[in-house]
C-alpha cells in the first residue's frame, strides 16, 4: 500500500468549487442546501447548489468537473484508432453508438465512407439499436428509482443484463467494447448470433409494455412527472437541445432521419414526439413516454437489421470485417465536423487534422448530456426540491459526457 | 413542424442546402463587415473567418435573416497552434433547423489575452460551451454573464488544452504524475 | 421440524467461539457498503447490486450516508476535484471501516495515467485501500471476488494486543 499523499487544509473545499451564493448574503428565509456530489440518486458525481426559500427553489447552480478526464488531451496525443477506448469511456452506457459517430467522422475524413461493406454498416447499426435500448432503460429505470419506485430498477436490469450478454458474445466485453473501428469492426457477428437475438426481441417486447403499464402509466409516476419541467420548444432550440427531450417539446427532429447517416435511410421507422397526453408538451412524462416509445422503434430496427444480415449480406467465408481497416490513418489537412444522434441528443466530434501526422491536431467532443444539462436552472425556477429531481432524472445526463 | 425525411438509398451525404444558403451567407457578411467574406479552406461544413469586431452583428445577422434562420448553436471550439505561430481559433458551428443547413464560424485571436464578444444574447447554449473555452484555453468572453471554470477545479493554474500546458507537480498535496 | 440453527445449537442453545470469530463473523456478514459510484464501475455495481448478480445475498444493502456504512466501494475514475471529497466521505465513515478500490481508474489511474492531468493516480494516494480488484470495468463476478477477498480480511482480524514487537525484543534480549 503506497502512503497517502494528501494533504488536508481547512478550506480546501471551497477553494476547489466555490458556491455562488454565500451564507453571509442571503434573506433570512432563504437557505443554501447542497445536493453534492456524492448522492444517493444515479446520475454519478453532479453537484447541484440549491439557493431555496423553504421547499421551493430560487435558484439552482450546477457544479460540474468532478468526472473530468481529459478526453482530449488524450485525443492530442493518441492515433485515431487508439482513440476509440476513450471514446467508449465517455458515455459509458450507450459506447457503441459513441465509437460509431466518431468512426464516422474519421471515415469522411479519410473519404472512405462509401467504401464500407454493407455487411459492416448493417451490424454497427444493430449494436448500436442494441446500445440504444440499454440506454433507455437505464434513463427509464433510475429515474423511476430516483422517484422511489425499486421494482422497474430490478425489472430493468434484469433485461439489460440479456443485452449486455449479447453484446459480450459479440465483442468480448460487457460494457465498453472497443468494437466499432475506423474502417469496419473488430470482429463479425458469431454464428448463431442472429436467432438468440431474434429469441431476445421477442422475450423482450411484451416486457417493455409491462414497464409501461407498471411505471410509465402509473398513477403516482403521472402526479409526479405531468406539467413538470415543461420546456419550450424555443427555448430548447436556443439551449441547443437536442435528441428525446428535443422531440418531447413537439419537433421531430432525429438525426437518423435528418441527416440520413449510415443505413438508416433504408430502414423504416417512426420518430415519436411528445404530443402533451398527461398535461403539457414536453413535460417530464413526455421524455419518458418518448423513450419508451423509442424502444419499441428501436426494436423495429433491430428486426430488419438481422432480416437484412441474414438475407441479402449474409455472413460468407471471405467476409473480413476488418477489410477497409487502414494500416495508416494519415487523413489530409481539413477540418471536419461529423454529429450522429446519441440516445441522449446530438453526439458531435470536431476534427482538425493538419495532414502530417497520424494524430489528430484537435479532437473535440461536442457531448449531448453537457448541452442538455445546462438548461436545468432555467427548467427550475420556483419548482419544489421534490419535481428538482423529477426534471434532473428525465434530462437523462451521463456525467462522463457532461464532464468528458 | 415535420422535417422533410432525405431519401432513401443515398450513397454520399444527403443535400445539405448549404450551397444556396452559401450566396446568401456570403452577402450578409461582406454586406456587415464591409470587406469580401473569407472561406475557411477544407472545412465540412463550409464557413467563413470573421475578423473579432463584427462576430456579434455577423451572428446576429444569421439568427434573424429570414433566408437563413441559423436557430441553434451546436458547439463552440477552441484550438490553440502552438506558441510559435501564437494564434488561437474560435469556432462556431450553427445549424438551421428550417433549412437543413450547417456553417461554421472561425475567429482568429491572439494567444496572449485574446478576448472575445460573447454569444449569450443570441444564443443560450452559448453559455456552458463558451465558459468550457475559457477553462481550457483562457480566451476571456466579454459580457459572459458568469464567466468562471466549468471542468477545472477553481484554483487549478494553468489552460490545459494550450499545446504548452506542462501541469504542477502536486495539487492538495497529491502527485499529479503516475 | 427443526430450523439449521436449532439443529446446530442442540446444547441447550450454547456455543462455543472466540469473541474474535464472532465479531468478524457478524462484521463480514452485514458489510453495508456505501452508494459511491463515480463514472463506469458504478453502473457495473449497480448490476452487481441488482438482479442475477445479487449482492443481497452477502447482506450487503447499499446505504447512501457515510454514517451509516461499513465499506465504501470507490467505482470509477477519481479526481482531483473529488479527492477532497473522497478524504471528507472516509472521514465520516465510523469505524471498522474497508475500502475496496474498484477498477482500474481506481487502482492505479487506468486508462488515464498518461496524459490525464485531472485524474488522481489511484484512489490509495488519498485512502487506505483494503483490497483491490482489477478491470475496466470489472464483471460483476469479479467485484464479488473482491468481496469475498475482503471477507478473508476481515475474518483474519483480531481484537488481541499485537504481539510481534514483544517477540522481537524479547528474542533479541534472550
Amino acid at each position: 500500500m503506497r502512503p497517502t499523499q494528501y494533504t488536508y487544509k481547512r478550506d480546501n473545499l471551497i477553494q476547489s468549487e466555490p458556491n455562488k451564493f454565500r451564507a453571509e448574503e442571503l434573506k433570512s428565509e432563504e437557505m443554501i442546501i447542497n445536493l453534492g456530489p456524492q448522492h444517493p440518486s444515479t446520475h454519478g458525481v453532479l453537484r447541484l447548489e440549491v439557493l431555496s426559500d423553504g421547499e421551493i427553489i430560487r435558484e439552482v447552480v450546477p457544479h460540474l468537473g468532478y468526472l473530468h478526464r481529459c478526453f482530449e488531451k488524450h485525443a492530442e496525443s493518441l492515433p485515431y484508432n487508439q482513440i476509440i477506448p476513450f471514446v467508449d469511456r465517455m458515455d459509458y452506457v450507450a459506447a457503441m453508438n459513441s465509437e460509431h459517430a466518431f468512426a464516422m467522422g474519421v471515415e469522411r475524413m479519410l473519404g472512405i465512407a462509401d467504401q464500407i461493406p454493407k455487411r459492416v454498416e448493417y451490424i454497427r447499426v444493430l449494436v448500436a439499436e442494441m446500445n440504444r435500448i440499454a440506454s433507455h432503460l437505464i434513463a427509464v429505470g433510475t429515474y423511476g428509482l430516483d422517484l422511489g419506485a425499486f421494482t422497474p430498477f430490478f425489472w430493468i436490469m434484469r433485461d439489460r443484463e440479456h443485452i449486455l450478454r449479447l453484446l459480450e458474445w459479440v465483442s468480448g466485453a460487457r460494457m465498453l467494447y472497443n468494437y466499432i473501428w475506423i474502417g469496419g469492426l473488430f470482429y463479425d457477428l458469431p454464428v448463431g448470433f442472429e436467432e438468440r437475438c431474434r429469441e431476445f426481441i421477442k422475450y423482450f417486447a411484451p416486457k417493455v409494455g409491462e414497464l409501461e403499464k407498471l411505471l410509465v402509466n402509473n398513477k403516482i409516476f403521472i402526479d409526479r412527472t405531468a406539467k413538470v419541467g415543461v420546456l419550450p420548444l424555443n427555448l430548447a432550440i436556443n439551449s441547443g437541445i437536442t435528441g428525446p427531450m428535443l422531440r418531447a417539446s413537439g419537433l421531430r427532429f432525429d438525426l437518423r432521419r435528418v441527416d440520413g447517416y449510415s443505413v438508416y435511410p433504408e430502414l423504416e421507422f417512426e420518430v415519436p414526439i411528445g404530443e402533451g397526453k398527461m398535461g403539457a408538451v414536453g413535460d417530464c412524462w413526455d421524455r419518458t413516454w418518448v423513450r419508451v416509445r423509442e424502444i419499441y422503434e428501436s426494436l423495429s430496427i433491430m428486426t430488419q437489421c438481422l432480416d437484412k444480415l441474414e438475407g441479402e449480406h449474409k455472413r460468407t467465408r471471405e467476409f473480413d470485417p476488418q477489410a477497409v481497416v487502414p494500416k495508416k490513418i494519415r487523413p489530409k489537412a481539413q477540418e471536419l465536423y461529423v454529429r450522429a444522434e446519441n440516445p441522449k441528443g446530438e453526439l458531435g466530434f470536431y476534427f482538425r487534422a493538419d495532414g502530417k501526422s497520424d494524430i489528430p491536431f484537435r479532437c473535440k467532443a461536442r457531448a449531448c448530456s453537457f448541452v442538455n444539462l445546462s438548461v436545468l436552472p432555467e427548467l427550475s425556477k420556483g419548482v419544489l426540491i421534490a419535481d428538482l429531481i423529477a426534471i434532473l432524472g428525465s434530462i437523462d445526463i451521463v456525467l462522463g459526457e457532461v464532464d468528458r | 413542424m415535420k422535417v422533410a425525411q432525405s431519401q432513401p438509398l443515398l450513397k454520399n451525404l444527403p443535400a445539405n442546402k448549404m450551397p444556396e444558403l452559401r450566396a446568401i451567407v456570403n452577402d450578409l457578411i461582406t454586406h456587415v463587415t464591409g470587406t469580401p467574406a473569407v472561406e475557411i479552406m477544407n472545412s465540412t461544413p463550409p464557413g467563413f473567418v470573421i475578423p473579432k469586431e463584427h462576430l456579434i452583428s455577423v451572428c446576429h445577422q444569421l439568427h434573424q435573416h429570414s433566408g437563413t434562420y441559423f436557430d441553434m448553436l451546436s458547439n463552440v471550439t477552441g484550438v490553440d497552434h502552438g506558441p510559435e505561430t501564437g494564434t488561437m481559433e474560435v469556432l462556431y458551428h450553427l445549424y438551421s433547423i428550417p433549412f437543413h443547413a450547417s456553417i461554421v464560424l472561425k475567429v482568429i485571436l491572439p494567444r496572449e489575452g485574446g478576448e472575445i464578444e460573447s454569444l449569450v444574447p443570441i444564443w443560450k447554449s452559448a453559455n456552458w460551451l463558451e465558459r468550457e473555452v475559457f477553462d481550457m484555453f483562457g480566451i476571456r468572453f466579454i459580457n459572459h454573464p458568469d464567466l468562471r471554470r466549468i471542468l477545472m477545479p477553481a484554483d487549478w493554474i494553468g489552460f490545459p488544452l494550450r499545446k504548452d500546458y506542462h501541469h504542477e507537480e502536486t495539487y492538495r498535496g497529491i502527485k499529479i504524475d503516475y | 421440524m427443526k430450523g439449521l440453527l436449532d439443529q446446530q445449537f442442540e446444547q441447550g442453545g450454547i456455543i462455543i467461539t472466540k469473541i474474535d470469530d464472532l465479531l468478524n463473523w457478524s462484521r463480514l456478514s452485514s458489510l453495508f457498503p456505501m452508494t459511491f459510484g463515480l463514472a463506469c464501475c458504478a453502473i457495473e455495481f449497480m448490476s452487481t447490486g441488482t438482479t442475477v448478480y445479487d449482492m443481497d445475498r452477502f447482506g450487503m444493502a447499499p446505504r447512501a450516508t457515510p454514517r451509516q456504512a461499513d465499506v465504501m466501494i470507490v467505482s470509477g475514475t477519481v479526481t482531483f476535484k473529488m479527492a477532497d471529497r473522497i478524504k471528507q466521505l472516509y472521514e465520516q465513515m465510523a469505524e471498522p471501516r474497508y475500502v475496496i478500490s474498484m477498477g482500474s481508474c481506481s487502482n492505479c489511474g487506468g486508462p488515464y495515467w498518461q496524459h490525464g492531468y485531472h485524474v488522481v493516480k489511484g484512489v490509495d494516494r488519498i485512502i487506505p485501500v483494503d483490497v483491490y480488484v482489477p478491470g475496466c470495468p470489472p464483471r460483476p463476478e469479479a467485484l464479488i471476488g473482491g468481496i469475498l477477498k475482503l471477507h478473508e480480511k476481515i475474518r483474519n482480524e483480531s481484537r488481541a494486543k499485537p504481539t510481534a514487537i514483544e517477540k522481537l525484543t524479547g528474542q533479541q534480549n534472550a
